[in-house]
């Protein structure tokens, strides 16, 4: 048993006082969890302090917090570790409501405002073709496993809290319902694939809306990879169906990835032109129709230049990795692949030259490896 | 005041399937839970559902498996009609979306199960309730005439003058306001109610609040001394370890490095019946030869690693988080836990309770397809056909009546009787005390083993409870989530679950399925080849008071083609 110090983030809507920090000192294993700490204070001194939470072992996605800043399940951070984490204040462990969601009471966020809208908001079922069979649809046994990644996702909103995107643009459709949206985007008994593709790629919130900053992979409690799923979305957009959206979501993956098989690593002073055309910004060449969308930029990078954060010589300039050769022969490896080779936690690869080993059988290191590794193999995937 | 023709009362897999069925069946119907949908717990299955829908298997084994794991206490009517309905519903499933593993063919797969004479569980992952559960809330987002209610706590239910169900009384938990439902036919789905033991599988809301709330009204209760402890829970926290585990091969053994289930399973080994399994396990825990932490080890290792990360990936991140050990390198400390109740509110095949208006499914329920032991994976199953059965039911009989009468002074009574909880002095013990103090009762005297004199020592202290539930402290004076006022009503609740199963298993002087009285240690067919079932004549509303008896009587168990025999595995 040791002392833990911890910090709670308090609101009481009807008091008509603004939220406040509760300081409280709870007596536990360090094993046990930030939610055990919590429903202890509940028990043994007040009831008041609201927070959602059920099952206490990471399954029904109730208790969605931000501990130390970083949007997680309570009942499965452990007090030990969240106590030595960097970003604890001295070891005190800091818990404070979901972000990116109106609070309703201390822990408790309003989900159906905004997760639960945007889930909606995806046709959040699926939507075969005619009749159903007389037995079961039969369908490799691969594809339904893989689908069970998006499936594992518990609803806990951990993803929407943390969402950089999000944060500057509320309406994005955000890391969980496009997940779900993948959910039936992969299974092969939806009839709509390329309908919902089209839908969310011309959404100006849809899938092109994302950044690429990883929060939510790396907060979901169920290794959901939501990033990963949205990027399998503009995988199947563009590569099996060639959708080119009206936001030009496609011309700015096209470019991300011809730019980084030039240079090696991203020549961004490229990046905006030869994402709407096919020239750079010395021998423009722009593609009239984007001409509005591309205007539409110019503040941001002169935001950029003025901010000193876009150096104008060395990003017009831009040097090629020493060993471009090498990047090449990536690009070679992944071109002569017949398929495009989806990573997945529950398909773990099946490397012939793997029987006992951890390796590859192991869920992918990490979903950040698993997720570059896929970007990787795919043809006209985004490379980050 | 809302009116709906069908009002269904939780919505796990049972009440999103009564939801479903209903509104199929041209019904107007609300559907709504104490918390969100998808947090229900039937989302914590993780190991599948059962059905004989492979060309080799039948139903009739099915049947005969369940009828030998009830240890013949399940009535056969039902269990055939559970059994033969089973793979029509997991198609149903299939087709609405449900990402059920598949095999090379690219069909549905199947994995082994305990106490089955086949491979005949369906699964997803091992996120199998969790993927079902999902997949009808989308099913519910897309129906949108079905009206949700999502964060409504149902604190009681209300009759007409002539005893006809006519609706509940709700709290919103947003912002406390209390409403009164008026429906011409109630279905509750409420789900378990193991957290009056501690520990417990159970999540925080298994309360077992239809089960009182139908108590309260009168309906009886049926087979309640029938809990089901499970092997496999981890030692501290109660936390499931899925008996998928032990169907991919997994193995039990004992601090002297012995595979005990070959003493007492040598057929069917750690793949018997559980409550062949716990029993197993607490007398080698009993009688010494446990580990010092009062468990036994269970060993995964056997199962193949691709094996392992494709199909109990959850128990790898459960057990690593929950319990720190590594189960792909080293075996995970376990004992039987606090698992399922059998029993619950007596139903008939259509899930219509005795209390006319009145229907029940899913765990809330007995109607009875699990008798004194649930086989593992029949339990979705369960939620699912009677959940479906009793809205079509209820759907149909709507129809033929008119809206019942719903006297709006029982909801001023309750909104007075809330009002004294949040008001009242501070003076009382705190709800977590009388709640801790009455799962250490149950899981001590009304658990694995019972006798007579334990089971009478726990019935004092829960009347005891029972009072002191009465004038418990509240915190929270507030209306907006107010859990404090939430706590105090579902301790009521707790409590007289508790009643009826110590009542229950008093009474019943054999040892059956998941009673094993050490006073009564042989099963006695000729006497007690029935039903007990118990009933509360209170007030209707409030809590059962420490000076009501409940009173005992019996039903007969239905028999189709097979009769009673002894059960070995
Ligand atoms: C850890 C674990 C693993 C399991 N694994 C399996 C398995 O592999 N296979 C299997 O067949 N079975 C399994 N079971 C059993 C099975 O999951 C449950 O019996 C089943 O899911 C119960 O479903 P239900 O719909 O009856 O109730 P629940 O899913 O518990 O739903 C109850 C609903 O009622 C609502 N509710 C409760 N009280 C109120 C109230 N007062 N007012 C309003 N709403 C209320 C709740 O909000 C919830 O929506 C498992 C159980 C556990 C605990
Ligand atoms: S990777 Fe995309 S979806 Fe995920 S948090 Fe960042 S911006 Fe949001
Ligand atoms: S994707 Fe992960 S973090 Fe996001 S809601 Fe689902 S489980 Fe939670
Ligand atoms: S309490 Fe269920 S996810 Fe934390």
């Amino acid at each position: 048993m040791s002392d833990f110090a911890l910090k709670v983030r308090r609101y009481d809507p009807e008091s008509g006082e603004p939220a406040y920090w509760e300081d409280m000192s709870i007596e536990l294993e360090p094993e046990r969890s930030v939610l055990d700490a919590i429903l202890k204070y509940k028990a043994d001194t007040d009831n008041s302090l609201a927070i959602r939470c059920s099952c206490q072992a990471a399954i029904c996605g109730s208790c969605g917090v931000r501990i130390n800043g970083q949007s997680r399940l309570a009942c499965n951070t452990q007090l030990g570790e969240a106590s030595e984490e960097l970003r604890a204040h001295d070891g005190t462990i800091v818990v404070e409501p979901m972000g990116n969601m109106p609070v309703l009471k201390d822990l408790i966020v309003d989900m159906d405002a905004v997760h639960w809208k945007k889930v909606q908001r995806v046709v959040p079922w699926l939507l075969p073709e005619g009749d159903p069979p007389e037995r079961e649809y039969i369908v490799p046994a691969e594809s339904m496993i893989d689908i069970t990644q998006s499936m594992a996702c518990i609803q806990c909103g951990a993803c929407v809290s943390a969402c950089l995107s999000m944060e500057a643009d509320p309406e994005f459709i955000g890391p969980a319902a496009l997940a779900k949206a993948y959910r039936f985007v992969g299974d092969p008994r939806d009839s709509q694939t390329e309908e919902r593709l089209r839908d969310l790629a011309e959404d100006p919130h849809g899938i092109y809306d994302c950044t690429h900053c990883f929060a939510c992979i790396e907060v979901c409690p169920k290794d959901v990879a939501p990033m990963s799923q949205i990027m399998r979305l503009r995988r199947r957009a563009i590569g099996d169906y060639g959708i080119k959206d009206s936001n030009n979501g496609y011309g700015h993956e096209k470019a991300f990835v011809d730019l980084v098989e030039k240079y090696g690593t991203l020549h961004e002073a490229q990046l905006l032109p030869k994402s709407f055309g096919q020239g750079s910004l010395i021998r423009s060449q722009i593609d009239p129709d984007s001409l509005k969308q591309l205007a539409g930029s110019f503040p941001t990078v002169i935001a950029g230049l003025k901010s000193g954060k876009v150096n104008p010589i060395k990003a017009i300039w831009h040097k090629k990795l020493a060993d471009q050769k090498q990047v090449k022969r990536i690009y070679n490896e992944v071109e002569s692949r017949g398929e495009r080779i989806e990573l997945n936690l529950y398909i773990v690869g099946e490397d012939p030259s793997d029987n006992e080993g951890e390796g590859a059988q192991e869920p992918a290191g990490g979903d950040r490896a698993g997720a570059d590794a896929e970007a990787g193999k795919s043809e006209e995937g985004a490379i980050q | 005041m809302p009116q709906h023709d069908v009002l269904v009362i939780g919505a796990g897999l049972a009440g999103m399937r009564a939801a479903l069925a209903a509104a199929e069946g041209g019904a107007n119907v609300g559907v709504m839970s104490k918390i969100h949908p998808v947090r229900s717990h039937s989302n914590a299955a993780q190991g599948g559902i059962n059905a004989a829908l492979n060309p080799e298997d039948s139903w009739e084994s099915h049947a005969f498996d369940t009828v030998k794991g009830s240890d013949y206490l399940g009535d056969q009517d039902a269990i055939e009609i559970m059994c033969r309905e089973a793979p029509e519903e997991i198609l149903h499933l299939e087709h609405l979306g449900v990402t059920f593993h598949r095999n090379d063919e690219g069909k549905l797969g199947t994995r082994a199960f305990g106490g089955a004479s086949a491979a005949r569980t369906y699964y997803v992952a091992d996120i199998t309730g969790q993927a079902i559960l999902h997949v009808l809330y989308e099913q519910l987002m897309k129906h949108e005439e079905v009206y949700r209610y999502e964060e409504y706590f149902v604190t009681a239910l209300v009759q007409d003058e002539t005893g006809h169900v006519a609706g509940a009384i709700t709290r919103n938990l947003r912002d406390g306001s209390m409403e009164l439902f008026n429906a011409k036919k109630v279905i509750l789905c409420t789900g378990g109610n193991g957290q009056i033991y501690n520990p417990t599988t159970n999540a925080l809301v298994c309360t077992g609040d239809g089960i009182a709330l139908a108590y309260r009204l009168g309906a009886p209760l049926m087979d309640m001394e029938m809990v089901q402890y499970h092997p496999t829970t981890l030692a501290g926290n109660g936390l499931l370890i899925t008996e998928g585990a032990r169907g991919e091969g997994a193995h039990l053994y004992n601090a002297e490095g012995e595979r005990f289930m070959e003493k007492y399973a040598p057929n069917k080994m750690e793949l018997a019946s559980r409550d062949v399994v716990s029993r197993a396990e607490q007398t080698e825990i009993n009688e010494g030869r446990g580990f010092p932490d009062g468990t036994v080890h269970l060993d995964i290792t056997p199962v193949p690693r691709k094996r392992i990360h494709e199909a109990l990936r959850e128990i790898v991140m459960v057990a690593r988080d929950f319990a720190g050990v590594d189960i792909l390198n080293e075996p995970v400390p376990i004992k039987p836990g606090n698992h399922y109740v059998m029993g619950g509110i007596k139903t008939d095949t259509d899930g219509l309770c005795p209390v006319p208006g009145l229907y029940a499914a899913g765990e809330t329920a007995c109607v009875s397809v699990h008798g004194g032991n649930r086989l593992g994976a029949n339990s979705l199953l369960d939620t699912l056909i009677f959940g479906r059965r009793a809205g079509a039911h209820a759907a149909r009989e709507a129809k033929a009546i008119a809206m019942p009468t719903a006297a709006h002074s029982q909801l001023e009574d309750e909104q007075r009787a809330i009002d004294t909880i949040v008001r009242r002095e501070r003076s009382g013990r705190r709800v977590s005390e009388v709640k801790a103090e009455l799962g250490r009762i149950m899981d001590a005297k009304v658990a694995v083993y019972r006798d007579d004199e334990g089971l009478k020592e726990a019935l004092e202290g829960i009347k005891r409870l029972q009072e002191e539930a009465k004038t418990v402290a509240i915190d929270d004076k507030g209306t907006v989530f107010n859990q404090d006022v939430l706590g105090a009503l579902e301790l009521g609740f707790m409590i007289d679950n508790a009643e009826a199963i110590t009542v229950a298993a008093l009474e019943r002087k054999e040892s059956r399925g998941a009673q094993y009285r050490t006073d009564f240690p042989e099963r006695n067919d000729e006497e007690w080849l029935k039903h007990i079932t118990v009933t509360h004549h209170g007030n209707g509303n409030g809590n059962a008071s420490s000076d009501d008896v409940p009173e005992l009587a019996y039903s007969e168990v239905t028999l189709t083609q097979w009769q009673p025999e002894a059960r070995t595995y």
